[in-house]
């Protein structure tokens, strides 16, 4: 089942009142290659302070997220029938506590990249050079004042080891071409805009050398509205 | 002497020499008293700039990388401005932390409402699993901030204030002590509001406990503190009135019971000045508790 084949299936499992059904999608192809080729985590080391950590600030929509970590074993397949019941650990927004795999728990927008500086910065204090730090935001959720409090500081702060992906699908209420990567650029970051679509092109981006500043990726994808 | 903020720094600057789990986190308030400790642990003291969302989530990604965090700033920047960060970051994550909060309710009464947070302890109280510690001398802060920082990975806020009592008590991070016994009304003074009540009770038949962890609440020493002074309690709290009534009224719960909470009103003075002032302006002072205490412990009698 590990396969990028088996995702639309293992979604599928996931019916019931998701109401944030565009939100779902949009992120599957980045969730994809980050899982499969690109971040150093899997089950049996998630309890590894080694690791990699992805941190998924967009939680709504998470059933794209929800059918990665099945497909890669952090989540039972079972589980996803139950998306969203009174039972099952796997609600309409991720909670850490619940979730096998799930490094932080969200919902409320801009709560992410703030967590993410702190993991960046516990890990240099700690001398563990090799884990990389990952978050996945929406460009609407970029409205939030908190992701700017962490853009400012990580830029001049020369946090190598932080990554954002910006799941751009054009949804901010006001927003102007190029206005992402330029924010980050003008903070100090390296930025990358791909299409978020295409596999190679998201790989080449996240795994494009930036030397002594964080990294964002923006991976636009087809309009929210369209 | 010293404030409970002078204290701060030797101590917060020890734990970092002492304990390699222990990193600072601020937004420039502190920062220049803390720069001998910043450049002896570089990586350990991160002033974040002016961003107070930013520290509290970063307090907790430090924390969800196995650190213990102590975070720094004004009362109102701590608690009241990226509530939902300690809402969500620290306890929705279930992430530890040390909040360090100075300037209370009234610190700088010349500086206006905005450095003014009566209210902090009232908006923890929303929140599950918060110890809260509201020292009333510089040694007890010390003492007691060193309990927080030891305190495994819980969430614990330390409010330290200008205002002060005369002497240290020993304190132990858990447990209300009892100053004073008497057979009628049992007075809970919090931290630095214990010289007032004290001096407003002199000669009156009560018990006085004198509580410095607020929360989680002593209930086993007020309830014992009952069986001889009855269930008459007045609370004299230095940060909004009536924050601890919802505890005393749980620990005496099946027991008739009347409560006073006293403390800082809610009402805006718009007032500038002297914390002693503000004291008086919020009734606080020790004539007026006297006066606010008698009444309330001192039933009439029903005909």
């Amino acid at each position: 089942m590990d396969t990028y084949a088996a995702l639309p299936a293992l979604m599928s499992l996931m019916t019931g009142d998701e109401k944030h059904g565009p939100a779902a999608t949009s992120t599957l192809d980045v969730l994809w290659v980050l899982y499969d080729r690109v971040l150093r985590v899997t089950p049996g080391r998630f309890d590894d302070p080694a690791r990699d950590r992805f941190l998924l600030s967009k939680g709504h929509g998470p059933m794209a997220y929800y059918a990665v970590l099945a497909a890669k074993g952090f989540v039972p397949e079972k589980w996803l029938p139950g998306f969203g019941s009174y039972d099952s650990p796997l609600g309409h927004h991720p909670d850490r506590t619940l979730v096998p795999g799930a490094e932080i728990g969200s919902g409320s927008l801009g709560h992410g990249l703030p967590i993410a500086v702190g993991e960046a910065l516990g890990l240099r204090i700690q001398g563990l050079d090799e884990p990389r730090v990952w978050v996945l935001i929406g460009d609407a959720e970029l409205d939030e004042g908190s992701n700017h409090e962490a853009i400012a500081f990580a830029g001049p702060a020369g946090l190598e080891r932080l990554h954002t992906v910006v799941v751009d699908n054009s949804s901010a209420r006001h927003a102007r071409p190029g206005g992402i990567a330029a924010r980050f650029g003008a903070a100090g970051w390296s930025a990358v805009t791909v299409d978020g679509r295409d596999h190679e092109a998201l790989y080449a981006a996240f795994t494009a050398p930036h030397p002594g500043r964080p990294h964002v990726v923006v991976a636009r994808v087809e309009p929210k509205s369209a | 002497m010293d404030t409970m903020r002078d204290r701060f720094v030797p101590v917060v600057s020890r734990l970092l020499d002492e304990d390699p789990r222990v990193a600072v986190v601020l937004a420039e308030i502190g920062a220049a008293t803390l720069e001998e400790a910043r450049r002896r642990h570089p990586d350990r003291v991160i002033n974040v700039g002016i961003r107070e969302q930013l520290l509290v989530g970063a307090a907790a990604g430090l924390a969800l990388t196995g650190l213990r965090p102590v975070v720094h700033t004004f009362a109102s920047f701590l608690v009241e401005r990226p509530f939902e960060q300690v809402k969500l970051d620290l306890g929705h994550q279930d992430a530890g932390a040390v909040l360090v909060s100075a300037a209370a309710s009234f610190d700088w009464p010349a500086g206006g409402y905005t450095h003014m947070a009566p209210g902090d302890v009232a908006l923890l109280d929303t929140l599950d699993g918060w110890t809260v510690h509201v020292p009333g001398h510089p040694d007890e802060a010390e003492t007691l901030l060193r309990h927080a920082v030891a305190a495994g990975d819980d969430k614990v806020y330390v409010r330290l204030s200008l205002q002060s009592n005369r002497r240290p008590l020993p304190v132990d991070g858990r447990r209300f002590h009892t100053i004073r016994e008497g057979r009628a009304g049992v007075i809970v003074a919090v931290g630095p509001m214990l010289d007032a009540v004290l001096e407003a009770t002199d000669g009156l038949d009560a018990t006085v406990l004198y509580a410095t962890t607020v929360r989680p609440f002593d209930a086993a020493a007020l309830r014992r503190a009952t069986g001889s002074a009855g269930t008459d309690v007045v609370l004299v709290e230095p940060y909004l009135a009536g924050t601890s009534t919802a505890a005393v009224s749980e620990a005496l719960a099946d027991v008739p019971h009347r409560v006073l909470g006293l403390g800082v009103g809610r009402h805006e003075l718009r007032r500038y000045g002297t914390v002693e002032e503000h004291v008086a302006a919020h009734g606080l002072d020790a004539g007026s508790l006297r006066e606010r205490i008698s009444r309330f412990v001192t039933v009439p009698m029903r005909v």
